[in-house]
């Protein structure tokens, strides 16, 4: 980690010093253990606060949207795919927008790091590769980074940039296809369980919009639950069937376009199971389409695409 | 006084008797505060709920009025909690920011009935922090993990007891009918020495900070500061202090309810006029407002930080938006800005 830290940092540098790019979008030491922070360097001074570590959560892809000058961007598997999909959208302009790749074999979760530690606060981490040191007051707890991962981190297959100008590290082997072996348990629970569970997790949401302005692909002008005239949705948190028809409409519209990054799920506060849903809408585009947001340049977007012979067999009862 | 900790859930039972208690309970990976049925759902003693406690007197949305019109004529109900309540466990943060809040809701051109009788039937009990978090800077905003401003009873932590000390009437009048103990001097002792022993080590230095927001609202420093904010709302909803609201109506033809929700100067929404016209157009002016909200604009208007220095901002932010290191940036500022 430190060698591709130090790579990032010589690589922005180098773009900042040709003059080849105005800006170069990646991360900073963060303030907290485990946190990596977004950073915009404009000068190679700046250039050496950025970072590479375990908390380099964030999908940057959301910071590059119709943005002006040449940017670089250091980006990693699931900001990659974001960006090619934002670049179909015509929000990124490829041109202007040089990518530093970086291979990731996954970031860590705090939220798993808590409940390991059962509350007990994180004052300092060691990073040993396949084993992470968690110190804090009067303890010490060694434990697999494979246990402390983001579950979007675990299932992704992407690791690998699909696009970059420039890459720091190595490729890593391919992964096996995913199983959606969560959706499939949740597909296979009735209507009535399915939504005591909705109930349940919306009940938590207190519409602070975290996952919506985290998300690259969330970037309506006016989000249809800002609306005021007419009022689409109720303003209201303590009405959870409207906290679910917001996440519903925020899910059904990012539909083959959601690169399953899970930053949604990251962001929430309130810890909701947001990416079940996302993921569920991952699955159907790829059962249903065989298609995957933002893995190839060359492929048009699921749902921007018409073929005459769309079997549709939701609408057709053969 | 004092109080075994294995006797806290018999002492909550009792007071369920003759109050609503709301504790903390366990809520998936962290805590939040809701009325206990049983004394043994209160869990006592962990660090800051995951919201604070403004939402039990400002709840997010709060019913002000329901109202119907019908043949017979106008209907309208204003509900009112005026329950006996005893909220518990609650940290001295969070205690402290309902005086800020306080300010706001009561003061001589408005008095709100809804928090005032929530305020005024709540027996406030409060937990000091013998160990804060890394992220707590209670010490650098006039306030400290055993203040008791906002507090009727605080409880300090000595091992296997807390040790109670009387604050208010209010607070001497809930532990007579709790039938608490008389504390030894031993016992007072250790209270002393837990206090003695907890340690704030994160340190904000606000020296000079209000003077320099005086005169920086044009500061190109701005330009940067909001640069990796999302503007979602996360820091302002969950922050104890932050008050923001809108009344809307929820209106299905003539019956309907004028509901109080929170409200966050973080969406654009928040000062979008009728025109169209937003003076706040970007992320920029939103999270300027944040800062100067509670660090200039509440010390011109009541004479003290809006800020209580939970740390909730700091560990929820999804992008590690840090207000400490804000905060140093802004005072470290050179630009000039007095021509």
């Amino acid at each position: 980690m430190q060698a591709i830290a130090a790579q990032v940092k010589e690589a922005a540098k180098k773009l900042l010093e040709d003059k080849k790019v105005d800006l170069v979008v990646g991360f900073a030491e963060g303030s907290l253990p485990l946190r990596g922070t977004p950073f915009f360097a404009r000068t190679p001074e700046e250039a050496n606060q950025l970072t590479w570590n375990r908390g380099c959560e964030n999908n940057l892809a959301n910071f590059l949207r119709k943005r002006e000058g040449k940017v670089a961007v250091v980006a990693k598997g699931c900001d990659v795919r974001s960006i090619v999909a934002l670049t179909k959208e015509n929000q990124i302009d490829r041109d202007n927008l040089y990518i530093i790749g970086v291979p990731c074999d996954g970031m860590v979760d705090r939220k798993k790091v808590g409940k390991l530690l059962g509350g007990k606060e994180v004052l300092e981490v060691v990073d040993q590769g396949d084993t992470i040191v968690l110190k804090g007051n009067g303890f010490a707890e060694t434990a697999k980074l494979a246990d402390l991962l983001h579950n979007s981190c675990i299932d992704c297959r992407y690791g690998n940039p699909v696009v970059y100008d420039e890459l720091i590290g190595t490729l890593m082997p391919e992964k096996a296809e995913e199983d959606f072996a969560e959706i499939k348990a949740f597909e296979a629970k009735t209507t009535a369980e399915r939504r005591a569970f909705m109930t349940e997790e919306f009940s938590k949401c207190i519409r602070c919009y975290a996952c919506r302005n985290a998300c690259p692909m969330c970037y309506c002008t006016e989000c249809f639950v800002d609306c005021s005239q007419p009022e689409w949705i109720g303003k209201s948190a303590a009405n959870v069937q409207d906290n679910i028809l917001f996440q519903a409409v925020r899910v059904f519209h990012s539909a083959g376009r959601c690169a399953d990054c899970g930053a949604c799920e990251r962001a929430c506060p309130m810890g909701i199971n947001l990416r079940l849903l996302t993921r569920k809408l991952v699955k159907d585009v790829k059962v249903l389409f065989n298609a995957e947001a933002g893995v190839s340049m060359d492929d048009k977007a699921a749902m921007a695409t018409f073929a005459a012979d769309d079997p549709e067999p939701f609408l057709v009862k053969e | 006084m004092i109080v075994s900790k294995k006797d806290i859930p018999n002492l909550l039972d009792k007071m369920i008797a003759e109050y609503e208690v709301i504790a903390p309970v366990k809520k998936d990976n962290f805590t939040v505060f809701k009325p206990v049925a049983s004394g043994t759902d209160a869990v006592v003693g962990e660090g800051n709920t995951k919201l604070p406690a403004k939402e039990l007197f400002f709840p997010q949305s709060e019913k002000l009025f329901s109202y119907s019109v019908t043949e017979e004529g106008t209907k309208l109900e204003a509900p009112m909690d005026d329950k006996k309540k005893v909220l518990f466990g609650v940290r001295p943060c969070d205690a402290r920011s309902l005086k800020l809040l306080d300010n706001v809701f009561d003061n001589d051109k408005f008095q709100d009935p809804y928090y005032l009788t929530r305020r005024e039937n709540t027996v406030m009990v409060g937990i000091g922090c013998n160990s804060p978090a890394s992220t707590c800077f209670c010490t650098s905003v006039n306030s400290g993990p055993f203040d008791t401003s906002g507090l009727d009873l605080l409880l300090v932590d000595t091992g296997d007891a807390y040790v109670v000390e009387l604050i208010t009437e209010k607070g001497k009048a809930l532990a007579d009918q709790a039938g608490l103990t008389a504390a030894s001097d031993a016992d007072k002792t250790a209270a002393a020495a837990a206090k003695e022993a907890a340690v704030v080590t994160c340190q904000v230095n606000t020296d000079g900070l209000k003077a320099k927001l005086d005169v920086n609202f044009y500061d190109p420093i701005w330009e940067r500061i909001h640069e990796k904010c999302l503007g979602c709302g996360a820091c302002t909803y969950l922050c104890p202090t932050c008050h923001c609201f809108d009344i809307v109506d929820d209106a299905v033809d003539c019956t309907g309810c004028r509901v109080r929700n929170w409200d966050s100067c973080a969406f654009p929404l928040f000062t979008l006029h009728g025109s169209g016209h937003n003076p706040r157009t970007s992320n920029k002016e939103r999270y300027r407002n944040r800062i100067m909200h509670k660090f200039k604009y509440f010390v011109d208007n009541f004479n003290e930080i809006g800020c209580v220095g939970c740390g909730r901002c700091i560990k929820n932010c999804p992008v590690n938006m840090d207000i400490r290191v804000v905060l140093e940036n802004i005072r470290g500022s050179e630009a000039r800005l007095d021509s």
